[in-house]
């Protein structure tokens, strides 16, 4: 199912479909190695609509939560 | 004379791999935009002496951010380039080596972070990477230092690649994806008890009370080590030295010189607070009761800084700062700034936008006290009880908090969420922390000292021409009426401007009560920054934002002073 990487359970990997935004967005999400295919992590999220803290290529990094929810991932269940 | 330009990512040593080359020292941290200026420094290569320069980290050359201009500019004057990668980050850090390399400058590749990719199961073959890329590649751990002298040694062999075209984003991939293929293998390793660690100090259900643990560790650490230096070490120093100085007071005899130099004599003795002498408070301020809280703050920083936490806090407090106009890496100039105002206001400008920059620096000259008023604090409000110094703090606090909210709403501007890498928890490296804390210190005492021994002269002077009887009666009306305090804290104030330790110890001969001493040093800290700050601030923010600051400031110190009065003292 397509979802964005902020509905994905703590904890769990997807890969991403794709990066919804502009290009500033996509280079800034690129920069940090987050890229169509590649398989991603949801390592965790904070409450009150705080930062969500993902892991790509092994590298754990923190994105704010509207930034996440434009990164829609496929999750196989 | 070549210009050698160090590029790379962000946090992957390049400010670590340029001390090495240069000697020089400059302040490098496990966490990313450490270097948001560029840093210059010379090597000699056999008999040729080359410019070296430590550019601002960068993703790509095409820049999205102040820092990354910075980059870009220095990559056009360079001659040479020296290309620092993260060796357990190799895929995306080749992106920028790429484009590097499609420029057609002579290029040579350090592959830093060595060490690190034996226990994280990477293995890369250089040969093969060396061939990929037809430049030099050398590993190197700079932080150990390992791998220094080949890449020095091999510079020489600095070359642009011949058969790497100018390509798109997505071709650039498509050929990093083949290298990557070739050249390096990762074996799957079993989660490690750091990995867990790093884990559940970012999860907001154990990463919680893990920072508040970490905080309070680390506050009871900084205040050990200065009250340990202060008892074993610089207390015996000055009961050595008082006898000394009592010998230059009775040889001086009464008259000016003696009240500038020793001060006043209290029940015949030197009090070293109170005096008010150059060879007397002028010294023992700054020695005695400044600097070893400044040495334990450092330190303590240090290991904090490069062990990787910082960026793990950002996470953590990123929700409440956001909702003050900045995000979690505010956490880092706010840090700073605990130490000295200036460095934090500095830092301010890893922020993005002029909102979040002048967000950042008004909260830190306005509610951030730096240590040297700390430590007076401690050392004067201490003796009175421990609550009366955690009022101060939960005071500055909420000021901090409600100013942000004020400021968030009404500034204009935008204030974009955070987007920070979390690098991976190091040891820190003794030798590095004591370099970093010494770098720091040397730095205090170079700007301390003037302003501390030009606070002392300022005020004698103005005691002896009556300018301060004539100011106090003039500020009576705020100080007396307003906030509840004794005229003569006018000049304490005054003073803060100078030096804001030396300010809190001309509040001590006042006579005032415990809850007075609070109102004071706290307003101390809001009313206005010291001059350094004040500079450091026109500087960063321009004349406009300044004034408005300063006003703001104003605003600030006129409510929480009368709020403080009123809940108090009760009248």
């Amino acid at each position: 199912m397509e979802k964005p990487i902020t509905s994905l359970e703590t904890g769990k990997t997807a890969v991403i479909l794709r990066l919804e935004g502009g290009f500033l967005f996509r280079k800034k999400m690129g920069d940090l190695g987050i890229r169509e295919r590649k398989t991603i992590r949801l390592v965790a999220i904070h409450p009150f609509h705080g930062p969500v803290v993902v892991e790509v290529d092994g590298r754990e990094m923190t994105l704010g939560r509207r930034m996440a929810q434009h990164i829609i991932t496929w999750d196989p269940e | 004379m070549k210009k050698i330009v160090l590029m790379g990512n962000p946090n992957v040593g390049k400010s670590v791999v340029f001390s090495r080359l240069t000697g020089a020292n400059v302040i490098a941290s496990n966490y990313p935009g450490t270097t948001v200026d560029f840093s210059k420094g010379r090597m000699c290569l056999g008999k040729e002496r080359h410019e070296i320069i430590d550019a601002p980290g960068t993703y790509s050359l095409e820049p999205s951010n102040k820092a990354e201009e910075v980059a870009l500019e220095m990559f056009r004057q360079a001659d040479l380039i020296i290309n620092v990668v993260d060796a357990t980050n190799l895929e995306r850090n080749l992106y920028l080596t790429l484009q590097i390399l499609e420029r057609k400058k002579p290029v040579i590749l350090a592959l830093n972070m060595w060490d690190e990719t034996r226990h994280t199961g990477i293995t890369i073959d250089v040969k093969k990477l060396e061939y990929k890329i037809q430049i030099p590649v050398v590993p190197t751990v700079a932080l150990s230092g390992e791998g220094i002298h080949d890449l020095i040694r091999r510079i020489d062999e600095a070359r642009s690649a011949e058969t790497i075209e100018p390509m798109n984003e997505n071709e650039r991939w498509i050929k990093i994806g083949e290298i990557i293929r070739n050249v390096q293998q990762v074996t799957h390793r079993h989660h490690t008890l750091w990995d867990w660690i790093s884990e559940a100090s970012i999860r907001p259900l154990t990463g919680l009370p893990l920072a508040l643990i970490v905080i309070f560790a680390a506050l009871w650490l900084v205040s050990f080590i200065g009250e340990t230096l202060i008892t074993y070490v610089f207390d015996p120093l000055f009961s050595l030295y008082t006898p000394i100085a009592m010998s230059i007071s009775t040889w001086l005899g009464p008259g000016f010189l003696h009240d500038l130099l020793i001060g006043k004599l209290i029940d015949g003795q030197i009090d070293y607070i109170q005096s008010m002498g150059l060879l007397t408070t002028g010294i023992f301020v700054p020695f005695a009761m400044v600097l070893p809280y400044i040495i334990a703050f450092y330190s303590v920083l240090a290991v904090f800084e490069d062990s990787g936490y910082l960026p793990r806090l950002a996470t953590l407090t990123d929700t409440l700062f956001h909702r003050i106009g900045m995000h979690g890496f505010g956490i880092i100039p706010v840090f700073l700034g605990l130490g000295c105002n200036v460095p934090g206001v500095l830092a301010a400008r890893s922020l993005e936008t002029k909102k979040q920059r002048f967000i950042a620096a008004t909260l830190i000259a306005i509610s951030v006290p730096c240590m040297a008023k700390n430590a007076m604090v401690f050392g004067i409000l201490g003796p009175y009880g421990f609550n009366y110094i955690v009022l101060v703090f939960a005071t500055l606090f909420i000021v901090f908090v409600s100013s942000g909210l004020i400021l968030n709403r009404f500034i204009q501007g935008d204030s974009p969420e955070i987007c920070l890498e979390i690098p991976p928890y190091r040891k820190p490296d003794t030798l590095t922390v004591l370099k970093k804390t010494w770098m720091r210190i040397r730095w205090f005492l170079q700007e301390a000292i003037p302003f501390l021994f030009l606070g002392v002269l300022l005020i004698n002077v103005l005691y002896a021409i009556g300018f301060v009887e004539w100011l106090g009666s003039i500020f009576a009306p705020v100080i007396q009426g307003w906030f509840g305090l004794p005229k003569e804290a006018t000049t304490a104030l005054l003073i803060g401007f100078l030096r804001k330790d030396l300010a809190v110890g001309m509040l001590l001969p006042l006579g005032m009560s415990p809850l007075q001493l609070v109102i004071a040093t706290t307003l101390l800290t809001i009313y206005f920054p010291c001059v350094g700050t004040f500079a450091v601030m026109f500087k960063e923010l321009g004349i406009r934002d300044m004034i408005k600051a300063t006003a703001f400031m104003a605003g600030t110190a006129l409510v929480v002073g009368g709020g403080m009065r009123l809940i108090l003292l009760g009248i």
